[in-house]
């Protein structure tokens, strides 16, 4: 018997190993992460009608809907929603997502996980469907869109809040008190051409300061990053050059940076990561959000804005940033380089990425009952984190946004 | 050697339990197998796109989706190979020391604390190297550098203390213990005769040590080494906390870069598509690159060092 | 082996008459290899000293019993992080252990050489691919298909880490049990497998249980394969298909951070993890030194 199983054990062994090999085989389709997972609803159709009608006539919505009462949402119905959700994405917010979390979880016991990895990563995935809900500052690019759309559906991008972005710096020798920077030096200043502090147009700025004879270490993100999406859409729109040399729309989450080329640029991982690598780089610059700023006791520059003025980054400032736009009604707007006299000109909102079409209907429940409570009850926190609050214009139209959010063709949204 | 098909495997009882010991390796085989498919299969598109140019290009852009290696590539060629200039000299000498020098009692205690090194994880390493190399490695390391090599090229340039310079101390200290061990086992199975034969002709120790015993051991010693260089080029958490992650190739040490696992651990999160397959190609180079190295540094320790069994 | 390969300068040293010359230079020669013994020593005391006393000094009982607070809040801990890595390690080590014993038994008791060569080979090719790597591969496998990071994944991706090391020191031990233990079972009449694992196995076990703790330390640090599976989660244990946070995660995150009291609570982790770590490597140490004497 163990002669015949001494004959038989290579062929065993070759048909283990071919069963092994043609496992993997139909395990490995590309499909398996170059997602265009087929996921179609034959009330596609029907439910992007009905959010056309629903979005799109602002009339309707304006004039024939009272103003809700501003009822705050302190205890949910009894439910079907999860108890856990995972959301990830931009860091920009973060501060604020983390502490909206935690009072979250101790209110409703619904658990949310949140890993702040940058919006680009955020929208990668969302897009994937291994998170409930993406987080970005950025606005998804007709590309990402179809790729979300193809995947899992539309994305509908909630607005959560906005805030401004500084530019922060560590001077040695210059301990308090701020520097003014006009969009043109800062451009210059990211594109290499100015590389030392003490250069004659940041003099020039600011006649009450010496400035070091140093060289400037530019600090940009290393990830893909909406924070750097704002950041690169206001200097896109106040420097002719920055656009010629980046190419393209001259931003994006992603540029290739000219001081890298230099030698003169550091990429840090996140929000956190740049104001740290600011706090321990001798002459460095970078930006980052405002709460990042406060939070860490960085000194931030004053920028001149569209109107002429200098305006120091604050709640306020980018308030006035934020609602002195025409507000869209899928809320996808940039409010860089705002012409308003107090307003701070690197401003953006961010945004909650999540699909129209929930598969899952407590998870659904979960994320719509949050989002409602977060541009409502969780406005309240915004001040005292840095950020700022929604407008009433802001809020009604999140809420359109967040009622249309369907399980099966249903609202999820109750009141 | 009991074999399987000898007599002893009968019944039922031996025949299940020795399938079910062949099915785990299998499994193991499945594992490794598995890693090698995906890589390619993911890779593909990427490989199908730019070809051989991959390998030469030094752009990396996600908006206009172009992507080349090169700098990533050498990235991890340099921090790797600073990391063996300074860990060979320090653990080939560590080793002869332990092996030769010194006395058991001793020996004993250095590797042992040798080895403390090694069992460090990569992480810890790093937040070490953040808060207390990077600071070093700016203020006097690369200024005294700068100032007294700043002629060469490979010593100018802004001096952030990240960079391949740090990244390369880091990988060092991370392989000293490796290449210590290993040479160590290498040098213990050089035959005492060897030696003594040497002795006996009248050459003092060191000469015993350079004529006889390096020699003798110079596959092992060179397979431990590789292993080191295979360790160093798959590291990734240290080397990512303070390579400082700028896409290009410049000689100056002083630059910060990027090495291929870095890159991945960086960007992997975010990419899809092209990019995504452009990663993952990178992958697959980064394991062909250290899979050929670990299975030359295997070969050429084993012809040294004879594998100890209790059955001959 | 004297006649290879000189050159003129080390003939005139080997040749020489100057003993002297001679006696010096191996004096300065050795002096070398001290001082590279000595070099390596004092780098690894002095780094491990700066870890283990930074880390003390911020590790403390808030550190252990705390969950992680919002960012930019202070007073947080790693109480979830901890749990989370013994759960980690404990999910690795339960799906490495069987799998990488198996598989050393196979080595080492019922392969051909043709074969066992083939598996070790691919044992050792596996312990080498880069953890950033094997990370990835559990993404594809796992994460992406259920939709979900999970502890299970992270588990796995420990898991593939450990094994090779596993399967490697227990062929290696096994085979170190002299074969007249084998033969005695045999002549007893005891069947083979059961020889094996009441008989071999209790005879190797000292170098198995090296084995499983070696692996257990190597992959309580990983951090790249946990990058892509763990996802971290600030809630603690929510089961195994849920995020699961890690101490080597938490400190990667909170390293590269510029709040001072992250960067405390990371030298507290650092400090926790190399304890368990190089405890774990005393016990190894300690444990293979008597199996030698």
């Amino acid at each position: 018997m163990s002669k015949f199983f001494k004959k038989l054990m290579p062929v065993l062994m070759a048909l283990t190993l071919a069963a092994v090999i043609v496992v993997t085989g139909c395990n490995s389709t590309p499909t398996t992460i170059t997602a265009t997972a087929t996921k179609t609803t034959s009330s596609t159709a029907t439910v992007t009608a009905t959010l056309t009608t629903n979005i799109t006539s602002p009339s309707t919505i304006i004039a024939t809907t009272p103003l809700p009462p501003t009822t705050v949402v302190t205890t949910l119905p009894p439910i079907t929603q999860a108890t856990s959700l995972t959301g990830s994405g931009a860091t920009f917010p973060q501060p604020l997502y983390s502490q909206w979390f935690a009072e979250y979880a101790t209110l409703t016991g619904v658990k949310i996980n949140y890993n702040g990895v940058g919006s680009g990563a955020g929208i990668t995935a969302i897009t994937n469907g291994t998170v409930d809900f993406g987080a970005s500052d950025a606005l998804l690019t007709d590309a990402q869109l179809a790729a979300a759309q193809a995947a899992y559906g539309t994305l509908v991008t909630v607005p959560m809040t906005a805030d401004a972005i500084c530019i922060v710096y560590s001077l040695s020798g210059i301990s308090s008190g701020q520097v003014k920077l006009t969009g043109d030096v800062l451009a210059n200043i990211y594109l290499g051409t100015i590389t030392k502090w003490n250069d004659p147009a940041i003099a020039a700025l600011n006649p009450t300061l010496t400035l070091p004879n140093a060289s400037i270490t530019t600090i940009h993100r290393s990830d893909s990053s909406g924070t750097t999406n704002i950041y690169t859409n206001y200097l896109a729109k106040v420097s002719p050059t920055w656009v010629s040399t980046i190419g393209g729309a001259g931003f994006g989450t992603a540029v290739s940076w000219p001081t890298d080329a230099k030698g003169t640029g550091v990429g840090a991982s996140g929000n956190a990561g740049v104001a740290g690598s600011v706090q321990s780089t001798p002459n460095s610059i970078g930006y980052v959000g405002l709460a990042y700023a406060i939070q860490n006791n960085l000194l931030y520059a004053q920028m001149k804005n569209a109107f002429g003025a200098y305006v120091s980054p604050s709640v306020a400032s980018a308030t006035m940033a934020a609602n002195g736009f025409t507000l869209p009604n899928d809320m996808r707007i940039m409010v860089t380089n705002s012409a308003d006299a107090g307003a701070y000109p690197i401003t953006g909102f961010t945004w909650l990425l999540v699909y129209l079409n929930q598969n899952d209907q407590a998870k659904g429940k979960a994320i719509v009952n949050f989002l409602w409570w977060a541009i409502h009850t969780g406005q309240s926190d915004c001040p005292a984190l840095n950020y700022v609050q929604l407008s009433s214009t802001a809020v009604l139209k999140a809420e359109v946004l967040v009622k249309s959010i369907k399980f099966q063709g249903v609202s999820l949204y109750s009141s | 050697m009991l074999k399987s098909n000898s007599r002893n495997v009968s019944g039922l009882g031996d025949f299940v339990f020795s399938r079910l010991t062949l099915i785990c390796s299998l499994v193991l085989i499945a594992i490794l197998v598995n890693i090698l498919v995906i890589l390619i299969i993911q890779a593909l598109p990427a490989i199908k796109e730019f070809g051989a140019a991959f390998l030469g290009s030094t752009t990396w852009n996600p908006v206009n989706d172009q992507y080349g290696a090169l700098p990533a590539i050498y990235g991890t060629l340099l921090s790797s190979f600073l990391a063996l200039i300074v860990a060979v000299p320090i653990s080939i000498g560590a080793a002869i020391f332990l092996t030769e020098i010194a006395p058991v009692w001793l020996s004993n205690i250095a590797s042992f604390v040798i080895e403390m090194l090694a069992a460090i994880p990569s992480v810890i390493i790093g937040l070490w190297a953040l808060f207390v190399l990077i600071p070093a490695v700016r203020d006097p390391i690369e200024k005294w550098l700068g100032n007294t090599l700043g002629a060469l090229p490979f010593f100018q340039g802004n001096q952030l203390g990240f960079g391949f310079l740090a990244a390369g101390i880091v990988l060092a200290l991370m392989i000293i213990p490796i290449i210590t061990a290993m040479s160590r086992d290498v040098l213990r199975a050089v035959p005492q005769a060897q030696r003594e034969a040497m002795l006996a002709l009248g050459a003092t120790r060191w000469e015993t040590i350079r004529k006889a015993v390096l020699p003798y051991g110079r596959s092992g010693l060179v397979g431990a080494v590789l292993l080191g260089l295979g360790r160093a080029m798959g590291e990734t958490m240290a080397v990512a906390m303070v390579i400082g992650n700028a896409y290009r190739i410049t000689p100056s040490l002083f630059s910060t870069g990027t090495t291929v696992p870095s890159k991945i651990a960086n960007e992997f999160g975010e990419a899809s598509g092209i990019q995504l397959s452009s990663l993952l190609e990178l992958a697959l180079i980064l394991f062909v690159i250290t899979l050929l190295v670990n299975i030359i540094a295997r070969l050429l320790v084993w012809r040294m060092t004879a594998v100890k069994t209790g059955k001959d | 082996m004297a006649h290879d390969g000189c050159k003129d300068w080390q003939r005139l040293i080997m040749y020489s008459s100057n003993l002297v010359a001679r006696k010096w230079f191996n004096r300065f020669m050795l002096g070398l290899c001290a001082l590279g013994a000595g070099l390596a020593i004092v780098f690894v005391c002095l780094m491990l000293g700066y870890i283990l006393i930074q880390g003390v000094s911020f590790f403390n009982l808030d550190f252990l019993t705390h969950t992680a607070a919002p960012i930019g809040q202070t007073g947080g801990g790693m109480r979830n992080e901890i749990i989370g890595t013994l759960i980690l390690v404990g999910l690795g080590s339960l799906i490495a252990v069987p799998l990488g014993m198996m598989t050393g038994i196979f080595l080492s008791e019922f392969a051909n050489p043709l074969v066992a060569s083939g598996v070790r080979f691919a044992a050792d090719i596996l312990a080498g691919v880069p953890s950033i790597v094997v990370g990835v591969f559990a993404y594809a496998i796992i994460v992406r298909p259920l939709h979900s990071y999970s502890a299970f994944s992270a588990g796995a991706a420990l898991a593939i880490i450990m094994i090779p090391i596993v399967a490697r020191t227990t062929e290696e031990s096994m085979r170190l049990v002299p074969n007249s233990l084998r033969e005695a079972a045999l002549a007893l009449g005891i069947t083979r497998w059961r020889s094996v694992l009441s008989v071999v196995i209790p005879g190797a076990i000292t170098g198995i249980a090296t084995g499983i703790m070696l692996g257990v330390a190597r992959i309580a640090g990983e951090t790249a394969p946990l990058i892509f599976t763990a996802f971290g989660n600030s809630f603690g244990f929510d089961g195994l298909g849920k995020p699961i946070g890690a101490l080597p995660l938490q400190i990667y995150r909170y390293a590269i951070s510029p709040y001072k009291d992250w960067q405390q609570q990371a030298w507290a982790a650092a400090f926790l993890l190399s304890l368990l770590v190089l405890v774990i490597s005393m016990a190894v140490r300690w444990l293979s030194r008597k199996r030698s004497s």
